[in-house]
């Protein structure tokens, strides 16, 4: 017997549900294009979110190993990097400083929009909010469809970006003008800055065609009795998100707008008093301001980070919860403070701004608006700690990564208080820094969020199981060398190092770095390789993964553990279940857990 | 050759990672999938605490190691700069307790409430009072980070002393250029359609332009003009006025703990003073090679990594010395115009007399 067939073996039960399953599917008649390509099945789209975001984050990822290998090994030549990216990228086997920033800038919208927003709100969204709230679908399956081709047309745009003769846009990701209003101040503010923008606009175009699409369901398609407060904390974090973005990005988008007139029909938004050193010429625009833009662009740049963080705070909260066998602490508390976050959201974008020569009055009330933050996010974590207390914890790989995430929390928010205090941000703006504390608190702990989700929801996705022990090494690698890299750097930051340098040699006061960053590239690499593991596993289960062979692996409570195993378009089969109670009932009463879909006992105690 | 080597090796280990972890899968079915978890789940808390044990210590030793290096081994070089440092220390002692605490707690629980088939979970969705508690908290002690930030962000942002060193930086593509005020103690006016690098790059309105309907200030006539390194005065406090003549910039001051966006089309403004002279910083840091250098801290463009300006901090008397050796700009540019000038005199004080009555006039 091989042991293929031990893993392949399935219970009576499970067949019983399949079978269900497949009898409801034949009343689609789908075809390999509508159930896997065109398909408007919120779980097919949310599978084509995630992939598709998991092709992004190997780009980007990659993206900075090649980067990280110029800071890490200036004086190392490769000149088989040479042979495969060409020219314009590495040159005598060095990057190139034209190669470095557009690495570098690309890295960061990738990681930021492509990866972190549409892979993990477009994923989770998708995949969660009908499952959790007990609908068959969204509220317009065929916006959901096209939220995604939005989104893969942005792609498309923004990949061929990087293959234009001027390479890709190069200007850091903020993509402040005039720098990237001026395709004469630098190569890559040419082409690839129009199609930076032109990705950029289908980006929110799909953005926001799928947040309207959450907002609805959330609010008019939950099943019967599950009132506001009755839905799982993922959900409220994930509608939140969704306002953030309807309201934010349509700003970024007039933001962009006014730089595409300012780069291509003459006008003066951003522009003025400029004379170029390229061409020795001095610009006939003036009367614009280039702070405008950063206004514009921070008013989403700020909500963008909680658009990013609240999704990995909703699923963290679910799987502590699950996980600890013990119901969040604070459920109320919880929802308040991520409304209070999606709040104050909207009033500290100027926090980014302090060394622009903003009103030195504004910036005083945005240090306090920003400062103010720390207080539901403190809530947050305490609520997450006692929600540990007295469990009893099983260390899944989900697990796992949500307690990894509560740590990166901690330690990137941590040093939010100073750079949110203007005094100090003066010194430490625009240093390591600032990327030590971005990477840790929105960048590290949101991908540790969304592995959480990944292996915690997959079963639901794929009907398997992700490999457990290769989940173990992978947060293993994850969280010890994500310390080990960014942890280092805010040394650098203390000691001014600005970031976005290529290059640190004819710098005295920066230069004694050399050991530390060669030390932190090759741990970027080894954590890099963890992650190719990790998709490897994704796709290797996917089709050879342990078989689930319970409806409820996880002995939870909430909705989306009802549905078969392998659910079709549609999700339930027969009658949506009707709710009766909050998600988490853990060890209420002496039960280890009392689904949502119970009704209320008679003798049942109150909390 | 080793490259592939190298290749072939790392795909190998891959390779073999990937075998272990399905041969575990397998021995965990055929042990008793049950008693493969519980076992992991010892291993992993075992790990959770270890990580945490491990973690504080590298935290120590990373500091060891590193804290040397950074700017708050020695003093700050300016006045604003020791109120950065003071302020760095108290937050970093407000943050960095709430850190290990955090820290220790979280993986302590998840060591210590490992599954277990002897506990009952305590069921205990809230409390008012702890949620008080760590709301009030974090508000108040918030509120002292806020008051002290504040006090010196409006100490930091306000205007210079009277007695203020004004100079102006102009950040370009991809350099610094300063201007002095000269004799005349005012800078006079400027226009960027009037800059050219030979000899007026920030475009000071030297004379009539009609076609720019431009009339000529005197002012700007005995106005220095220098690129590479500016001067400034130990214990006097020095107005930096910004600005940029193509992209944004920024004058970053590390040392001084100060920094400020360079703009096109928006002056800005930065004053400190500085404590230590070069060379006394040289002392101070035990650096022969130490130098003050102005960082571009604002993304712009492919030769950012390189937009170096020095600062020489001197004493009044050399500051004086130095300054009268250095040239009007608008005297260079028509050096013919100051020919008449006694030329026995040394050159700078003639030229400096020429300036004079061009003022004057």
């Amino acid at each position: 017997m091989s042991n293929e067939a031990v893993l392949q073996a399935e219970s009576v039960l499970a067949t019983h549900h399949d079978a269900h399953g497949e009898h409801h599917d034949h009343h689609h008649q789908e075809t390999f294009i509508s159930k896997y390509v065109f398909s408007m099945d919120h779980k097919m789209i949310a599978k084509q979110f995630l992939i598709t975001g998991m092709v992004w984050a190997v780009i980007g990822g990659l993206m900075s190993v090649l980067f990280r290998l110029q800071l890490g090994y200036p004086d190392t030549s490769f000149p088989w990097l040479e042979d495969l990216l060409g020219k314009f990228w590495v040159e005598k086997g060095h990057i190139t400083a034209q190669g470095y920033y557009a690495l570098v800038t690309t890295h960061g919208t990738v990681l930021v929009f492509f990866v972190l927003t549409a892979g993990l709100s477009g994923t989770f969204a998708n995949f969660l909010i009908p499952l959790q709230v007990g609908a068959r679908d969204m509220a317009s399956p065929f916006m959901n469809m096209l939220s995604y081709w939005f989104f893969f047309a942005a792609s498309v745009v923004m990949v061929s970006s990087i293959f234009v003769e001027t390479g890709p846009f190069s200007g850091g990701w903020t993509a402040y003008p005039p720098l990237s209003a001026l395709g004469d101040a630098s190569p890559g503010s040419k082409t690839g800055m129009d199609l930076w923008l032109v990705a950029m606009a289908l980006f929110v175009v799909s953005s926001l065609l799928g947040g309207l699409n959450y907002i609805a369901t959330v609010l008019n398609m939950r099943t019967k009795g599950m009132s506001m407060t009755r839905l799982p904390l993922t959900i409220w974090a994930l509608f939140f998100t969704a306002v953030l973005g309807v309201l934010s990005f349509p700003v970024l988008l007039s933001g962009f707008i006014l730089l595409i007139f300012d780069r291509n029909f003459g006008t003066s938004f951003y522009l003025s008093d400029i004379f170029l050193t390229t061409t020795n010429t001095a610009l006939p625009n003036e009367g614009g301001s280039a702070i405008l833009f950063q206004h514009l662009f921070w008013f989403l740049g700020h909500p963008e980070v909680y658009i990013i963080l609240l999704p990995a705070m909703g699923m963290v909260s679910e799987i502590l919860s699950v996980n600890s066998r013990k119901p969040i602490f604070g459920y109320m508390a919880m929802i308040g403070s991520l409304f209070a976050i999606a709040i104050l959201a909207f009033l500290v974008w100027a926090h980014h701004m302090f060394v622009t020569g903003l009103n030195p009055f504004l910036g005083s009330i945005f240090v306090l608006l920003t400062l103010l933050i720390a207080v539901p996010s403190a809530i947050k974590v305490f609520n997450w700690l006692t929600t540990l207390w007295r469990g009893n914890i099983r260390f899944t790989p989900a697990m796992m990564f949500a307690i990894g995430f509560v740590s990166l929390f901690i330690s990137g928010g941590l040093t939010g208080i100073w750079l949110g205090n203007s005094a100090l941000d003066i010194h430490l703006h625009d240093t390591y820094f600032v990327i030590a504390h971005f990477h840790i608190v929105m960048g590290v702990a949101s991908m540790f969020g969304m592995f959480a989700g990944v292996y915690h929801w997959y079963p639901k996705m794929y009907g398997r199981y992700l490999n457990t022990s290769l989940g173990y090494i992978h947060f293993w690698i994850s969280i010890v060398g994500a310390y080990l890299i960014f942890w280092p750097m805010h040394y650098e930051g203390l000691a001014g190092m600005p970031r976005r340098y290529y290059d640190y040699s004819i710098w005295e006061s920066f230069k004694n770095f050399g050991e530390l960053n060669r030390f932190i590239s090759t741990v970027a690499m080894i954590v890099f390789a963890a992650q190719l593991l990790f998709i490897a596993n994704f796709f290797y289960s996917i089709w050879k993964g342990r078989k689930v062979t319970t409806l409820n692996p996880y002995g939870s409570n909430t909705l989306e553990w009802t549905t078969p195993i392998n659910p079709g378009h549609g999700n339930w089969v027969g009658e949506i279940p009707e709710v009766h109670r909050w998600p988490y009932d853990y060890g209420k009463d002496g039960k280890e857990y009392t689904s949502q879909t119970t009704p209320v006992g008679a003798d049942e105690s109150h909390h | 050759m080793t490259t592939f080597l190298i290749i072939a090796v790392i795909v190998l280990f891959f390779v073999v990672i990937f075998q272990i972890a399905k041969v575990s899968e397998y021995v965990s079915v055929i042990k008793g999938e049950e008693n493969a978890r519980k076992q992991n789940n010892k291993i992993n808390a075992f790990l959770m605490l270890a990580f945490m044990i491990l973690g504080l210590i590298g935290v120590w030793y990373c500091n060891e190691l590193l804290f040397k290096k950074t700017l708050l081994a020695y003093p700050a070089a300016s006045n604003h700069g020791e109120k950065v440092d003071e302020m760095l220390w108290l937050t970093i002692w407000v943050t960095g307790s709430v850190f290990v605490a955090t820290q220790i707690l979280l993986f302590w629980f998840s060591f210590k409430y490992q599954e277990s088939d002897k506990r009952k979970v305590f069921f205990f969705p809230h409390s008012n009072k702890l949620e008080a508690l760590w709301t009030v908290v974090p508000a108040i002690v918030l509120a002292v980070l806020v008051i002290i930030g504040l006090k010196n962000w409006f100490s930091f942002t306000g205007e210079a002393p009277d007695n203020a060193l004004q100079v102006e930086v102009v950040g370009k593509q991809f350099g610094w250029v300063f201007r002095y005020e000269g004799a005349d103690k005012k800078f006079g006016k400027k226009y960027y359609k009037l800059i050219n690098d030979v000899d007026n790059p920030l475009g000071l309105i030297w004379n009539d332009n009609a076609e720019l309907n431009l009339k000529a200030d005197d002012k700007s006539h005995d106005d220095v003009v220098l690129t590479q390194t500016m001067y400034i005065v130990k214990d006097r406090p020095v107005k930096l006025i910004i600005g940029s003549r193509d992209v944004i910039h920024d004058v970053g001051l590390t040392h001084f703990r100060m920094k400020m966006d360079a703009v096109p089309g928006i002056p800005t403004t930065m004053w400190f003073t500085p404590k230590y002279t070069t060379a006394e910083m040289k002392k101070i840091t035990n650096n022969p090679n130490f130098a003050y250098e102005i960082s571009c801290d604002q993304m712009c463009g492919n030769g950012h990594y390189s937009m170096k300006g020095n600062i020489e901090v001197v004493t009044q008397a050399e500051f004086d010395k130095w300054m009268a050796s250095k040239t009007p700009a608008y005297v260079s540019a028509y050096p013919e115009k100051f020919q008449k000038a006694d030329t026995t005199k040394p050159a700078n004080t003639a030229l400096s007399t020429a300036v004079k009555s061009v003022v004057k006039n």
